[in-house]
């Protein structure tokens, strides 16, 4: 009886231990017991445990790729200085921090951290020196129809008109489907990775507003015709066009060759 | 029958002629939606050439032509059948209704052609390129933004840009509208030449490609300069990349040139004016435009 508690011991221990070897070695640690700590706490470890070794413990950034940051781990990371609870609130939530290397684009991925955790580093970043806090879009309050053309202006030269996303010279353009209203209205003010930033002197709360009801209308066309055919523009239909008339012109070809035949 | 086919055929060649002359009144008038215009007299022309075409081969070389193999006989009365000959030509019905069916066809060419041709005129003038040099940009021209406020030093941020266009002047002109961007002064690397262009960092160039002519609406700004690409001003329409630190030079695509510079400086109140010209010719390259160029850029 006691062999066999062992034994049930020791190979949840060695499961444990798989388990630990098979995460990623920059994988996100969390809080012990994060639930007892209180906010501030709470911040302050989660990013001491998976932000610092970036960014520097106290938010300072490291400039060069040589220099060691927390615990001398070799890495290089931006200063997190002024950016606020806006920045951090961003890059969590839609799971674009952490990341493997700086200068690796940042994409959207599963959240690591849940709302609370998310608070608490957003908070606890702040607290490096101040800045905007999470914007609180309305776009009930915005017509999409102004959006478009704000939209159309500022952003569709990259995401599309439809928010589909594409390439751009250094950067691939992410799809805005699965933003909401938050998040979009953070990213217009960050301008992440090589996105530029649109201060309230370029588009104000009241224009975002309808940017955000526009993309979020976006989000389910009425796709007259019933085949969307990837939103992407005139490209795609054009040779969907062309696929049609191919096939027309074919069949047109085989019935004036038959009829000569006769 | 085939009297009746040859007048129909002349008659639609020379419809298609009439359509083809209609689309050149319609490009010289300039109409407005004068495109669709264009469209619906060349789309007539065509379709009346090719009924005429259509009724040409159905008619006066009908399928069934091929089939008559036999020989006429050897001629009986030489003397007799050249009279007739000349009869016929004297009384000369067929003779005309060929040369009517030739002139149509010559007519029809002709128009068709002409207007294929005539829209060549659009490309602009051949040989008087003056025009192209034109810009609103004199020293001391203010900058001010789309809804005519002037453009302050102070306003301008880093990591976004501005659009400018000169007060008191046309702003559909090619040269009017400017990109306006702040970097941190030390990041600046400008050609030689071209020291105090760029007052706090504050930049500006033209907003017109110098590869298609498309507006550089796109401005990629590293969050992470240390580790990023650097700073970029891009055209959305073949992502020709500018690096607005160095002169606007080419780092990627398909412009030949960079982007002209227009010098800066700020007056007593704090707003953004010109301080000179362009550094270059604005918009797509054309003929002259090298040997033109200043030795700056």
């Amino acid at each position: 009886m006691r062999q066999a508690l062992v034994a049930i011991v020791l190979l949840a221990g060695l499961g444990a231990a798989t388990v630990a070897l098979a995460e990623p070695p920059s994988g996100i640690v969390h809080e012990p017991g994060g639930s007892e700590h209180s906010k501030a706490q709470l911040g302050a470890g989660l990013f001491a445990a998976n932000c610092a070794s970036c960014h520097g413990p106290l938010g300072e950034g490291v400039e060069r790729a040589n220099d060691r940051g927390a615990g001398g781990i070799a890495a290089q990371g931006p200063s997190l200085r002024g950016v606020g609870e806006l920045a951090p609130d961003f890059y969590l939530r839609t799971g674009r921090m952490p990341i493997a290397h700086a200068g690796e684009e940042p994409e959207r991925q599963r959240p690591l951290f849940n709302s609370r955790e998310i608070a608490a580093i957003s908070a606890y970043v702040a607290g490096f020196g101040g800045g905007p806090k999470v914007p609180h879009p309305h776009p009930d309050y915005g017509s999409p129809v102004e959006g478009m053309s704000l939209f159309t202006e500022h952003c569709a030269g990259c995401h599309q008109i439809v928010g589909e996303g594409g390439y751009v010279s250094g950067a691939k353009v992410p799809v805005l489907q699965h933003a909401n209203a938050t998040e979009i209205a953070e990213a217009v003010r960050i301008g992440p990775f090589l996105m530029p930033k649109f201060p309230k002197s370029q588009i104000s709360d009241a224009d975002l507003d309808k940017i955000v009801a526009y993309v979020l209308a976006s989000q389910h066309p009425d796709d007259r015709g019933g085949l969307g055919i990837g939103h992407l523009g005139p490209v795609p239909e054009g040779i969907v066009a062309w696929l049609v008339a191919a096939f027309a012109l074919t069949g047109v070809c085989v019935l004036i060759g038959s009829r000569l035949k006769t | 029958m085939k009297r009746r086919a040859e007048l129909g055929i002349a008659f639609l060649l020379l419809g298609a002629a009439a359509c083809a002359v209609m689309f050149l009144v319609v490009y010289a008038l300039g109409w407005p939606h004068m495109t669709q215009y264009l469209g619906l007299c060349l789309g007539a022309a065509l379709a009346l050439l090719a009924a005429a075409l259509i009724l040409t081969s159905a008619k006066l070389f009908p399928a069934d032509a091929e089939e008559v193999v036999e020989d006429y006989p050897p001629t009986e009365h030489p003397m007799d059948q050249h009279e007739a000959d000349q009869v016929l030509s004297d009384a000369g019905g067929r003779f005309t209704r060929k040369r009517l069916l030739g002139g149509a066809a010559t007519a029809a060419g002709a128009a068709l052609g002409a207007a294929l041709l005539a829209p060549a005129a659009s490309f602009g003038p051949f040989l008087d390129t003056k025009s192209f040099y034109y810009s609103p940009w004199r020293r001391d021209r203010r900058l001010v933004d789309e809804d005519g406020e002037p453009l302050r030093a102070a306003e301008i941020e880093t990591e976004t840009f501005y659009t400018a266009y000169p007060e008191n002047a046309y702003r559909e002109e090619l040269a009017a509208p400017l990109v306006v961007v702040r970097l941190e002064p030390g990041e600046l690397e400008m050609p030689a030449g071209r020291k105090g262009w760029t007052p706090e960092g504050i930049v500006a160039y033209s907003k017109i490609c110098t590869h298609a002519g498309c507006a550089i609406a796109l401005y990629r700004t590293p969050r992470f300069g240390a580790a990023e690409p650097g700073p970029a001003l891009v055209c959305p329409c073949h992502y020709s990349t500018f690096d607005p630190a160095r002169g606007a030079e080419v780092t990627f695509g398909p412009a030949g040139r960079p982007l002209p510079q227009l010098p800066l400086l700020v007056d007593s109140k704090g707003d953004l004016r010109a301080a000179g010209e362009f550094s270059g010719p604005v918009g797509p390259a054309f003929w002259g435009v090298r040997t033109r160029r200043p030795s700056s850029s």
